[in-house]
């Protein structure tokens, strides 16, 4: 076990150093120079660049400039937005609660309603039911999220007044930031209607963010499912007489979900980049809406330290999938 | 002569079935996928309507009407039939808009994966052809690209790169290059174990024809999958792009920038934003069933 464990996490360090390489090169791809381009369209003088370029390292070898910033992201240093001046990683942790709930309750979305219906489609093989659920999860696989969000939003918001359109709470309510999770801070207000007030401003985001994922979970389901009813000690099972919900709760569905826990770890990923565009649309001040307005400002080091931790988050849920999958699954422990 | 041969064919009453053309079997095992068939018609449409976009289309996509902004369907009140799905915020038909617009998606798609397939191939069967170092530095860093998110790592590139059309579509078949590769190279080392690739190399076949001639027709099943599926999401990430403003810039008719300009007018007119997400479905829609089908129709396991 632990042998499995080592040898996957030793995977880890290329990837890790791949993607800072990425990132690293990133800011120096930009067409220009990066301290002119930093200042914009003021410019700076000879002498003022010279400092700048000596204070950023911008003077050293690519190779001494790499072995900084490498050791620099591994004590947490990503550098200081070019707007706020602030550094990266604190506005990252202002705004990362913000993407975690709306992503947590997506993904609950997703599970609560793509789950059962993979295993009722499974169940009712070739009915209609069976049918019509693979028709909205191919359907769910191929939307455009940005254009679903606004068409909840005129509906759910516009036409039928029930959803706020945007933000994550009411103007009315001023909550303190305790947790940074707006459904925690809420409740811990005390204030009337405040906890209210944000669970409808999460309901649309996190249908729109839970769309695809839950379309990949039903579809990954149903395929499991169908897989493990043909085995033979389910037949076995309903020949002893056991009750038909009993088989497929208990017998079956144990086993079918392996392979979809699995595929729920691999939609964080998506959840993530999701999040850009659902954030974009809803206002949700979370780290894919700064990411893109980053990008739109040319506050590179926002840009560059942004892209480095939500991969290093994959990265990481991905190395955790894998080791669950492993405990889990003893036929890939011990595979090489 | 020909005649002649169909009359004697239909004179003798018992002979074992002609087996079918690879081509006729995969046709039979693809039209039996309704969904399937129906997403071919639907992409042979939009393929249509890309190509001839100057006769389908009644308007030129850029062409303003002063008299007409944000004229609902032409089903509506106040609607009019010479602007059938109505007008944006500056006159412009959005039918025509549309039509415009799936020229872009689809050239942008093809561009996409072609490249992405062609850089994939080359990689993968170097990758299973060589084995050693060569095949570990290349999948190293298809496992880097993997571990980001399709879209984010598009937008980091464009990022780069600067918002464009051009540079779109580069990050695009960038980012779905790690698919083709490990497809490539997977089909590619099954196939090496084969007898007939290694009477070929007996009798002295090169290692380029060993790759190109003989491997890779053999391989090609999975990547055709992979390329129609790749078009869908070519077309989706596209249009995100385009949606955050890093794609194809105004006045580009491109669908997703098309609900990008729409976004303000949200309240007070609907059809300027449904209308362009609904072709993005579509054809994504179109291309996923498709997808699956060829994936039923040219996976031997399935058939069975």
């Amino acid at each position: 076990m632990f042998q499995f464990i080592f040898r996957r996490l030793s995977l880890v360090i290329p990837t890790f150093l791949g993607i800072t390489l990425l990132t690293f090169t990133l800011i120096r791809l930009i067409p220009g120079d990066p301290i002119e381009v930093m200042a914009g369209e003021r410019g700076v003088s000879a002498e003022r660049h010279a400092e700048l370029s000596a204070q950023l390292g911008f003077d050293k070898p690519l190779y001494v400039q790499y072995y900084h910033y490498v050791t620099g992201v591994l004590q947490g240093d990503l550098g200081n937005s070019l707007i706020t001046r602030e550094p990266v990683m604190k506005e990252f942790l202002t705004l990362f609660p913000a993407t975690i709930e709306l992503a947590f309750c997506a993904a609950i979305f997703a599970i609560l309603i793509g789950l059962p219906a993979g295993i009722f489609a499974a169940v009712k093989r070739g009915t209609v039911i069976d049918h019509s659920v693979m028709t909205f999860s191919l359907t769910g696989y191929s939307m455009p999220i940005f254009w679903w969000a606004l068409l909840l939003m005129l509906v759910f918001s516009v036409n039928l007044g029930w959803t706020p359109v945007s933000g994550r709470i009411d103007v009315v309510y001023w909550i303190d930031d305790v947790t940074g999770f707006m459904l925690i801070d809420s409740l811990l207000s005390g204030e009337e209607g405040a906890f209210a007030s944000a669970v409808s401003h999460l309901i649309l985001p996190s249908i729109v963010l839970g769309t695809i994922p839950m379309a990949v979970i039903a579809r990954m389901t149903r395929s499991s499912m169908l897989e493990v009813l043909s085995e033979d000690y389910i037949r076995t099972a309903r020949a002893k007489g056991i009750a038909p919900w009993r088989v497929i709760v208990i017998h079956a569905l144990r086993n079918a979900l392996i392979p979809v826990i699995t595929v729920i770890g691999l939609q964080v990923g998506i959840l993530l980049s999701g999040a850009i565009l659902t954030e974009t649309v809803f206002a949700w001040p979370g780290i894919g809406k700064w990411l893109i307005e980053s990008i739109g400002r040319r506050d590179y080091p926002v840009v560059q330290g942004g892209i480095l931790i939500v991969a290093c988050i994959i990265i990481v849920v991905n190395l955790l999938v894998d080791i669950t999958y492993g405990i889990v699954n003893p036929r890939i422990r011990h595979s090489r | 002569m020909t005649t002649s041969t169909k009359t004697s064919t239909t004179d003798i009453p018992l002979t074992a079935p002609v087996p079918m053309t690879p081509l006729q079997e995969f046709w039979h095992y693809f039209s039996s996928n309704k969904g399937a068939v129906a997403g071919l018609v639907v992409i042979a449409i939009i393929c249509f309507m890309a190509v001839f976009a100057n006769f389908v289309a009644p308007h030129s996509p850029s062409d303003q009407y002063r008299d007409a902004l944000l004229l609902p369907p032409a089903w509506l009140d106040g609607g009019n039939w010479s602007f059938v799905l109505g007008t944006d915020d500056v006159g412009r038909d959005i039918l025509s808009r549309l039509i415009y617009g799936s020229r872009l998606s689809i050239a942008v798609g093809l561009v996409a994966v072609t490249a992405s397939l062609i850089m994939g191939i080359l990689l993968g069967l170097v990758a299973g052809y060589f084995r050693g170092m060569i095949d570990t530095a290349i999948m190293r860093i298809v496992d880097i690209m993997l571990a980001m998110p399709s879209l984010l790592l598009a937008i980091a590139i464009v990022a780069i790169l600067g918002p464009s059309i051009v540079n779109a579509a580069l990050a695009i078949s960038i980012v779905s290059l790690p698919h083709y590769v490990r497809l490539t190279r997977a089909a590619t080392m099954a196939e090496m174990s084969r007898d007939y690739v290694t009477s070929s190399r007996v009798i002295g076949a090169s290692p380029l024809r060993l790759m190109f001639v003989c491997i890779l027709p053999n391989c090609l099943a999975p990547l055709i999958v992979q390329a129609t599926l790749g078009f869908s999401s070519a077309i989706l990430d596209m249009a995100a792009l385009g949606f955050l403003g890093l794609g194809a810039q105004p006045p580009t008719p491109e669908w997703g920038s098309m609900l990008a300009d729409a976004l303000q007018f949200v309240q007070r007119a609907w059809w300027v934003v449904t209308f362009p997400g609904l072709m993005i479905l579509i054809t994504v829609l179109a291309f996923n069933l498709m997808g699956d089908g060829l994936r039923d129709a040219l996976d031997p396991k399935l058939k069975q």
